[in-house]
């Protein structure tokens, strides 16, 4: 069981003191959550994509490359990477070079993105969302799995013997999560592929939850990837603590009624009751989370939302030392001996290798001289029998 | 014999109130001709004003309260539906249109609906017919030819009780064709709809789809637009 945090790198006003920061100071706060978070003992620190103010995060392989240079541990990945107004080429080449930066420290998970202006910003067309991500995808899958790849979609230029540099390390592609609220065609993909599903189910009601992630989890069966109970799942929850119930709802209170998306509406406690949020002691805390493994069974990667609303660094900092020391080690012991023997961790860098090659050294990659484009000469590769193929003239 | 599911949705905010008064009698009509075709009705009322603070809270922020699920689910498991509304500055009032704007626009498909509104002058009697039917053609229900509204003069009006003894009819009618059932369960994949949006009363995941089959690594068909 992994546990970690996720962002949306919201820059937003602290309502108790006034003050905006300003995005430098979010950038340095965010690396800090994110070193802080390896240092209380977390596994994973997930950073959102925007292409808007009042967010930051619009180039989260160069935070995450910085993330992962000054962290020993930590599993850097996105929540969520857009696989709609990116191009997959990019996706593909950026996170390969993350991931060997990270030394494998890396996954990613991928969504929509329903900011319908960001789309043309990227020559693309919310209404297409869905294809778009779907295609977009399935491109990806085999531009990390195959070395030369020719491919026609609807939505993207073709490639004609196209090579996908580096290619990912160790020859194994970084795990993908698939984002999704209400899509069962992306709980589809993710089950086709084998992948991990990951349900933000901050807003929503948990039976919405239920029956989608039942969805996923009865494809990924369907497809022979494992039982149902195998399929590898992520939930998103969100928390404030204290030592005494008291103090934590009285400190998160002002943030709570000043949030953005959901500030200015329900009660605070009415939220909690529907909601995955906890505001509360550790117990409190370890309790509300302890019920999202009976809703949705075994599960692989918890994440909360701990940074947003404009909480200062240094009262999210003392967040995650009660996260780290009070709450996950009693959420590891309890998860740990709850845990059906059958179901997987989550799949890491390592896991993957072992699965892919046993105990015989990973495959590295080594190109043929100078080459200059992709489209001349022969397979891209020393140890590859693949031809490049051409394009007709 | 069949026992039917009325619900009765109402936006008056008095009590008693005039608006929940007419939906009322309607349902009591509905229940008399139903048990005259030896049929039986249960009749579950939705009183908006009770729900006021969590309809703004949906709009606002995607929370459904627990009273507002109350309610979806009643609307879910509804074989006929009567609405009414009071109407404030000629149209029907803020809260009751809130309350459809944040159901599920698939929730009420093929669904059985006597509209109705009152008002305090005959002036406001197009509402109905003019901005209700609007409202309830997008969520698609089967809503009944006849109407109601009752002005002040309308309630010591032996016409209104006509007017009421046509729409609980139709009403019935439709109820007891299993129309909705019909739609529903024959042809809801030929609506536009999505997961999870009926409430969770929709039928299980098409397969079968374009969408579904490029999930699955199949291609994509072209963009509508190239």
């Amino acid at each position: 069981m992994q546990f970690g945090v996720f962002s949306v790198s919201d820059i937003t006003r602290d309502p108790v003191s006034g003050e905006t920061p300003s995005e430098a100071e979010r950038i340095d706060a965010i690396v800090r959550i994110a070193q802080k978070t390896e240092e209380v003992g977390l596994d994973v620190f997930a950073i959102g994509e925007h292409h808007n103010p009042p967010f930051f995060s619009s180039s989260p392989t160069t935070l995450l490359a910085h993330i992962a240079a000054t962290t020993k541990r930590l599993i850097v990945t996105t929540a969520t990477t857009l696989i709609t107004t990116n191009d997959p080429v990019r996706i593909a080449e950026e996170y390969a070079m993350l991931q060997h930066l990270s030394k494998g420290r890396v996954d990613l998970m991928l969504g929509r993105g329903n900011t319908a202006p960001v789309y043309p910003w990227f020559g693309q067309d919310i209404r297409h969302g869905l294809p778009l991500a779907l295609e977009n995808y399935n491109l990806l899958h085999r531009l990390w799995r195959e070395d030369v790849v020719d491919w026609e979609g609807k939505f993207r230029t073709p490639l004609q013997g196209f090579t996908s540099v580096p290619r990912p390390l160790d020859d194994v592609p970084p795990f993908v999560w698939h984002g999704s609220i209400r899509t069962p065609e992306i709980a589809e993909q993710a089950a086709f592929y084998g992948n991990g599903f990951f349900a933000n189910h901050i807003f929503w009601p948990k039976e919405h939850y239920i029956r989608l992630i039942n969805f996923y989890r009865q494809r990924y069966a369907h497809y022979g990837h494992g039982s149902e109970k195998q399929a590898i799942v992520g939930l998103g929850g969100q928390a404030f603590l204290a030592r005494n119930s008291q103090d934590a709802k009285d400190q998160f209170r002002p943030y709570f009624n000043e949030a953005p998306v959901y500030g200015h509406g329900p009660k605070m406690e009415d939220f909690m009751e529907m909601t995955p949020l906890s505001v509360g002691s550790p117990q409190e805390v370890i309790d509300k989370t302890l019920t999202f493994r009976e809703y949705f069974g075994d599960y692989q990667r918890q994440l909360w939302l701990m940074d947003h609303a404009g909480l200062p660094l240094k009262t999210v900092l003392n967040q995650l030392d009660l996260l780290g020391e009070e709450v996950v080690p009693v959420l590891r012991k309890e998860l740990e001996a709850k845990r059906d023997p059958e179901v997987p961790d989550a799949p890491t860098h390592a896991s993957l290798v072992k699965a892919k090659y046993g105990d015989t050294p990973p495959r590295q990659p080594r190109p043929n001289a100078n080459r200059g484009d992709n489209v001349t000469g022969a397979s891209p590769y020393q140890d590859s029998e693949l031809e490049a193929s051409y394009p007709s003239l | 014999m069949t026992t039917f599911n009325l619900v009765v949705v109402s936006g008056g905010t008095s009590d008693p109130s005039s608006t929940r008064l007419l939906a009322d009698r309607t349902a009591r009509r509905v229940s008399a001709l139903a048990s005259q075709r030896e049929h039986a009705v249960t009749v579950k009322v939705i009183d908006l004003r009770e729900l006021a603070t969590e309809i703004t809270t949906a709009l606002v922020s995607q929370l459904t309260g627990p009273k507002l699920t109350a309610a979806i689910t009643a609307l879910g498991e509804a074989d006929g539906i009567i609405v009414s509304t009071p109407v404030y500055k000629a149209g029907a009032s803020g809260l009751f249109t809130s309350f459809f704007q944040v159901l599920d626009n698939d929730l009420l498909i093929a669904k059985p609906v006597v509209l109705a509104a009152t008002a305090g002058t005959a002036r406001h009697a197009l509402v109905v017919d003019g901005q209700l039917r609007g409202l309830f053609a997008y969520m698609r229900t089967a809503t009944a030819p006849t109407s109601l509204f009752a002005s002040t003069e309308d309630w010591s009006d032996p016409a209104l009780a006509k007017r009421i003894d046509r729409a609980a009819f139709e009403l019935l009618l439709f109820m007891e064709s299993g129309f909705a059932q019909q739609v529903r369960g024959e042809s809801w994949q030929s609506y536009q709809h999505e997961f999870g949006s009926a409430g969770g009363t929709e039928v299980s995941i098409d397969l079968d789809s374009d969408l579904m089959r490029l999930a699955a690594g199949g291609s994509a068909t072209p963009p509508p637009s190239s």
